[in-house]
């Protein structure tokens, strides 16, 4: 018996590290390693992929990766924005500026024309989101391009049903994941195998956190939309959260308008997501704020993850990223 | 700060996810907001105490059965090292999920229930532990509370696992009495137990020496792109994209690449766009050559003086995850890093009994998580080395081509 299953090599000596000492990746140049290996399996295995772009942290993280994977080469696929309408014009902004200095393609498609041409039903309310019905624009653009893998800047520390995703996440012909039926991953080998409809999700910084994506953002000298740090903002204070205040919510009698220093630590629709007070000008001052945070990123930002506790997990079941 | 990525494994309720939710909570890893939630969860229960395993079984059945169904990745870091855990379910039924969480961790903390010892589940994690290779093996014999913090339970399930540990040749084990509950010996040294000599367990994740697993000197670069842009600019540039799995790599060596056997010599490295000398494992790069020679996705690019085994028949070590059977004869293709090949599996030597760790000679199949030795046939040879010498280069996956599904975990002997 021992012989067959005695698998443990403890044949190499200790004493082999000496000069190799200067060959320990630092956990940032790990993670990155790892990041450039998924997005280069991608390419290698699909044929048309496409990289999901919002103009936020995670998504501008991505893409530095993907210039470190890919370039002096062109991207083998499309940036993508899946735009709700009610995004922030300073991510919009961005978006277009950095897809075009770095010479990639970029696909946008609207929610609002979904809504039109499905006659899909908006919410109502307050903060009435366009959430959901993304999920519509996503799976038609997935559609029209015949994407066969989607990548996106999801990390599992954001939130307990991501915690729980394969890096390959394999989605049937409506977009819906399984959790209870996920492929085993073994190893960094990536099964991308597929049947014509179907489509994987991908995501090469599912083992960043955030603190990870901002330490790795100030070491790269990586530049953001202006929102991530402080500025004067008119915010509606509902419930313990800043909301900013637009046109795409209704303000309502008794309702607390302020002017107020925040910041953004996620960037969503300007319905849902919470800005944070703070000073915080640079991305130092953003670390040490991060780092003396008593709540987490959604938790603090996100309003449509109040909702129910299993919010997330029925949202990414019915085809969400 | 570098990286240790560790799973908890062992029987169903032995206490895996309360034992990370208090590894997270004591290091001041949790948000109040997440903290609030599962307080919020917990007001059900009798006791009124937080259950801390609701902040890794993330899933609605998971929380709605009180088990884990499929791995949960958490994260913390310390000031000398981020720590990626994997919390794996115990129960048998979803071992493949657990084979998933440990195919790429460091450390593997085996829980045992000081109240039952050592059981099948505790065996069966350990056979996956040494066959998947795991440098450093944690044996945390956790509700100590609930034996009176006796020294000689504790005494005795070391001994048992002792046993189970030689047979299987595990080594480099550390055993801890803890109560996950408690927090016994998680991030403190606890005075619960005067009579143990050792150190808390967060002290032992911070203090493993990881730097030694990597290899360097097998020299393994799988392509898994080629990079050309063809641009008026850059119209002779040709540039395979791939990760060092392992060894160094520098200007001027002369490699050679498997399967084809062409040699060329390296003549420029790139990381991220900048010129280096030398890269090594596990780094992401661009290797340039003199010569163009044809290279493509899935070949391997190693050093003259250190070949890889090429061979089109493999014995292989094969944890079943299929739900379907699997048999002698059944095709499937072999995937190993980049490079997928057809194989099929010629014949089931042995399936290893899990209790006795006895070999079942010739079985007629092998069923979902069943552990067995084949021999498997690929239609081309492929370049390998045994799993045992270099991890990163010996495992290879089975993918089921009708369903598409990963169907089983190869260690190459
Ligand atoms: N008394 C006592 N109870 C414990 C201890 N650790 C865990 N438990 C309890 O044991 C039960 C199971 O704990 P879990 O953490 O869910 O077990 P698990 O190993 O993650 O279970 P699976 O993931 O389903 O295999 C829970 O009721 C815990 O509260 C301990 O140290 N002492
Ligand atoms: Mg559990």
């Amino acid at each position: 018996m021992s012989e067959n299953i005695n698998l443990v090599d403890s044949s190499r000596a200790s004493s082999e590290l000496g000069d190799n000492n200067y060959r320990r990746l630092d956990y940032l140049d790990q993670l990155e390693s790892e990041s450039i290996h998924i997005f280069r399996e991608v390419a290698g295995q699909f044929e048309r992929p496409a990289l999901l772009f919002s103009g936020g942290k995670d998504s501008i993280v991505l893409v530095h990766l993907a210039l470190k994977a890919f370039r002096p080469g062109k991207f083998p696929f499309p940036l993508v924005h899946i735009d709700t309408g009610h995004n922030f014009q300073e991510a919009l902004d961005f978006r277009d500026q950095f897809a075009q200095a770095i010479g990639e393609k970029l696909i946008v498609r609207n929610v609002a024309d979904t809504i039109r041409e499905k006659n899909l039903t908006e919410q109502k309310g307050k903060f009435a989101s366009r959430n959901a019905l993304q999920t519509f624009t996503l799976l038609d653009t997935i559609e029209e391009f015949k994407f066969d893998a989607c990548i996106g800047g999801a990390r599992r520390d954001e939130e307990k049903a991501r915690a729980k995703e394969r890096i390959f996440s394999v989605r049937d012909e409506f977009g819906q994941w399984d959790p209870k039926l996920q492929r085993p991953e073994l190893w960094n080998t990536y099964n991308g195998k597929i049947d014509k409809g179907e489509n994987v999700r991908v995501f090469p910084i599912s083992n960043w956190t955030e603190l990870d994506i901002w330490n790795y953002i100030r070491r790269n000298k990586i530049e953001l939309p202006s929102i991530y740090f402080s500025h004067d903002r008119e915010v509606l204070e509902y419930q313990g959260q800043l909301v900013a205040t637009s046109e795409f919510i209704q303000l309502e009698e008794g309702d607390k308008v302020a002017i107020k220093k925040v910041r953004y630590r996620t960037v969503g629709d300007m319905t849902c997501t919470a800005a944070v007070e703070s000073n915080a000008s640079t991305i130092d001052d953003i670390i040490k704020e991060i780092i003396a945070t008593k709540t987490s990123e959604r938790g603090e930002t996100r309003i449509d993850d109040r909702v129910s506790e299993a919010a997330m997990e029925d949202r990414k079941k019915g085809g969400y990223f | 700060m570098d990286i240790l990525r560790f799973i908890t494994a062992g029987s169903v309720d032995d206490g895996k996810s309360t034992l990370i939710g208090r590894l997270l909570y004591d290091s001041k890893s949790i948000m109040i907001d997440q903290l609030e939630a599962i307080e919020k969860q917990s007001k059900n229960r009798e006791d009124g105490e937080i259950d801390l395993a609701l902040l890794t079984d993330g899933l609605r059945a998971e929380r709605e059965q009180g088990i884990t169904i499929d791995v949960a990745y958490k994260y913390f870091s310390t000031p000398t090292r981020k720590f990626i855990i994997a919390d794996a379910p115990g129960h048998t039924q979803y071992t493949r999920n657990m084979v998933t969480g440990a195919s790429n961790s460091d450390l593997i903390i085996i829980l045992v229930d000081a109240r039952n010892g050592v059981s099948e589940q505790t065996r069966r994690h350990s056979i996956i532990a040494s066959l998947l290779n795991i440098p450093h093996v944690v044996v945390a014999i956790n509700k100590m509370d609930l034996v009176n913090n006796s020294q000689d339970v504790y005494n005795n399930i070391v001994i048992d696992y002792s046993a189970v540990a030689a047979s299987l040749g595990l080594k480099d084990i550390t055993y801890i009495p803890i109560s996950a509950i408690n927090g016994d010996n998680i991030v403190e040294k606890s005075a619960s137990f005067p009579w143990y000599e050792g150190e808390s367990l967060l002290h032992i994740l911070e203090n493993v020496a990881v730097a030694n697993d990597i290899n360097y000197t097998d020299a393994r670069f799988p392509v898994q792109y080629v990079i050309r842009p063809q641009t008026d600019d850059l119209h002779d540039y040709r540039g395979y994209a791939g990760k060092v799995i392992s060894g160094i790599y520098k200007k001027g060596d002369t490699i050679c690449v498997q399967p084809s056997g062409l040699q060329s010599v390296i003549s420029a490295i790139e990381i991220g766009g900048q010129q280096v000398e030398e890269a090594f494992a596990p780094q992401s790069v661009v290797i340039h050559l003199q010569d163009d020679i044809d290279i493509s996705r899935g070949d391997v690019i190693v050093k003259t003086d250190n070949l890889p085994t090429i061979e089109n028949e493999l014995d292989v070590l094969l944890c079943w995850m299929g739900n379907k059977p699997l048999k002698a004869g059944n095709k499937y293709l072999l995937q190993i890093n980049s490079r997928v090949v057809k194989a099929v599996v010629k014949e089931i030597e042995y399936k290893l009994d899990v209790n006795s760790l006895l070999q079942e000679p010739s079985p007629d199949q092998a069923q979902l998580n069943d552990i067995v030795k084949v021999k498997i046939k690929t239609a081309s040879p492929i370049p390998y080395d045994s799993y045992k010498k270099l991890r990163v280069n010996g495992g290879a996956i089975l993918i089921d081509e009708t369903s598409n599904v990963t169907v089983g975990a190869c260690m190459i002997q």
